[in-house]
């Protein structure tokens, strides 16, 4: 479970998030949408310790990892994995040098890892002919599927996905996001999705609303189409309040 | 008035917190196990592809030397020092400075733009992410790397700056080849070839942290790295000519 506790992040003189308050179930996926720049890709980093909120805590596992030191934060850390926006995937190396990357810092050699590497891969659809490929070479979707088996390296139990259907058309968006689905499934996973379409309510388990830097909204997936929220109702309809 | 100087102080205070904050953490990433493999790959990049320009400038700059100080020499017949002259020169100030600064151009620049771009497109983030110290990884190696390759970059290029000087003093100013090597040989001291080993060395050192620093701290897209390469030649070469000032009086007591 992660918990957030009147969560503030200030930029300069301008707060992103001012108040937020958010349980996250264990084992779900939760999908936190608000418009762009309400802050969502901030809240996200903040909970893997890339931003250092301003105040507030971050409960992960009854742990508050904003009042840990480095090295005890880095390890409380290690079960979460983050996908980026874009992916970014180191573009010196190819993708088994990135889906493996962790493991060959650690001195395995490349033997022991190419398993490893490939079952991940395969857990994202991709065949073994993508292994010797620079992100590059690579088109958006099999970039954001490596990006996910990179994450899953490290058989992490809590996954933060920050826009994953970025810049995807409607096709490859469908299959990223049943990806996400059944690697949730799969592997049991709490899943944290950001993002600021619609479309990812069809395979959440809740969706929390990001507004005015505050959470505004957070509720049952399924019965959302039917809250009486005015904020979510107003979202989702694509009404600007 | 008042204002634009506290504003000043802000930002240079700033700069040299961030430093040292920067440094800090590269020292840091020191005592872990250190990656030799990453290190040479890096003297590889930043040496082998510095070497050409490195020759190149050295060498004009030896000959160019001559030709000046044959015309004032020539004037009370101090001619036959020449070799000396250039070679003290190169290897005591030319040499290494001349090197800090193509080097800065070409591969603290590249540093600054590769890292930058890596921390605009969130590649050192994702690093972190992985479990994987983005010091240890990125910056050490470049810094190491550099601060290794230089001193060996500073040879050749004091080098090739005596055989230009050579060049032009024996088939352009009629000086032979005896008289020019042995003043040499009378006035250059070993410790003047170790201090200007010693400058490349810290030129080396100077130039990739600098590289290093401007580009982890890039921001705003392809606008930022941009700046980032920039502020990292301005700076670099900046620190290398006012280092180069200090530890001539601190290696040749000038």
């Amino acid at each position: 479970m992660i918990k957030l506790v009147k969560i503030r992040k200030k930029f300069d003189n301008r707060w992103v998030t001012k108040d937020v308050s958010l349980t996250i179930p264990k084992g779900k996926m939760t999908v936190i949408v608000g418009r762009s720049g309400e802050g969502k890709s901030v809240l996200l980093k903040q909970i893997i310790g890339l931003i250092k909120p301003t105040s507030g805590s971050i409960i992960i596992e009854n742990i508050d990892i904003t009042k840990l030191r480095k090295k005890e934060r880095t390890k409380a850390l290690s079960k979460i994995g983050y996908v980026f926006q874009f992916a970014a995937l180191l573009d010196s190396l190819t993708v088994f040098e990135n889906v493996g990357l962790p493991l060959i810092e650690k001195g395995y050699s490349r033997k022991e890892i190419l398993p490893i590497v490939t079952e991940k891969l395969e857990l994202v659809n991709l065949h073994q002919d993508t292994l010797y490929k620079y992100p590059s070479e690579l088109s958006g979707g099999m970039l954001k599927r490596v990006g996910l088996a990179r994450t899953l390296v490290h058989n992490p139990e809590i996954i933060l996905y920050d826009e994953p259907t970025t810049g995807l058309d409607p096709v490859t968006t469908r299959i990223v996001h049943e990806l996400m689905n059944t690697m949730q499934k799969k592997l049991n996973l709490t899943s944290v999705v950001v993002s600021h379409t619609v479309e990812a309510f069809k395979y959440a388990d809740y969706v929390a609303l990001l507004q005015d830097g505050e959470i505004k909204y957070f509720g049952d997936a399924h019965t959302i189409w039917e809250s009486k929220n005015p904020d979510i109702h107003n979202f989702i309809r694509g009404i600007s309040s | 008035m008042l204002n634009t100087v506290g504003k000043t102080t802000v930002i240079v205070c700033t700069e040299i917190g961030r430093l040292s904050e920067f440094l800090w953490n590269v020292i840091r990433a020191c005592r872990t196990r250190l990656p030799f493999k990453k290190i040479c790959n890096q003297m590889n990049a930043i040496g082998i592809h510095s070497l050409a320009i490195t020759i190149v400038t050295g060498a004009f700059a030896g000959a160019v030397l001559a030709y000046q100080t044959y015309e004032g020499f020539k004037k009370f017949g101090g001619q036959d020092l020449l070799g000396a002259i250039v070679a003290l020169s190169m290897i005591r100030e030319l040499g290494p400075v001349f090197t800090g600064l193509m080097v800065t151009g070409r591969a603290g620049s590249s540093i600054a733009a590769e890292i930058g771009t890596m921390r605009i497109s969130e590649q050192i983030d994702a690093l972190k992410t992985i479990g994987i110290d983005p010091f240890r990884y990125l910056i050490v190696p470049r810094i190491i790397g550099s601060t290794l390759i230089m001193p060996f970059l500073t040879l050749f290029s004091m080098f090739a700056g005596i055989v230009g000087g050579y060049i032009v003093s024996t088939y352009a100013l009629g000086i032979p080849f005896d008289t020019y090597v042995s003043h040499i040989k009378e006035l250059v001291e070993p410790f003047d070839v170790i201090g200007g080993i010693i400058k490349g060395t810290v030129f080396g050192f100077v130039l990739s942290l600098i590289g290093c620093y401007k580009g982890y701290y890039a921001k705003d897209g392809a606008r930022g790295v941009g700046a980032a390469t920039t502020q990292s030649v301005v700076m670099g070469s900046i620190i290398i000519i006012i280092a180069n000032y200090f530890l001539a009086i601190i290696l040749f007591g000038i």
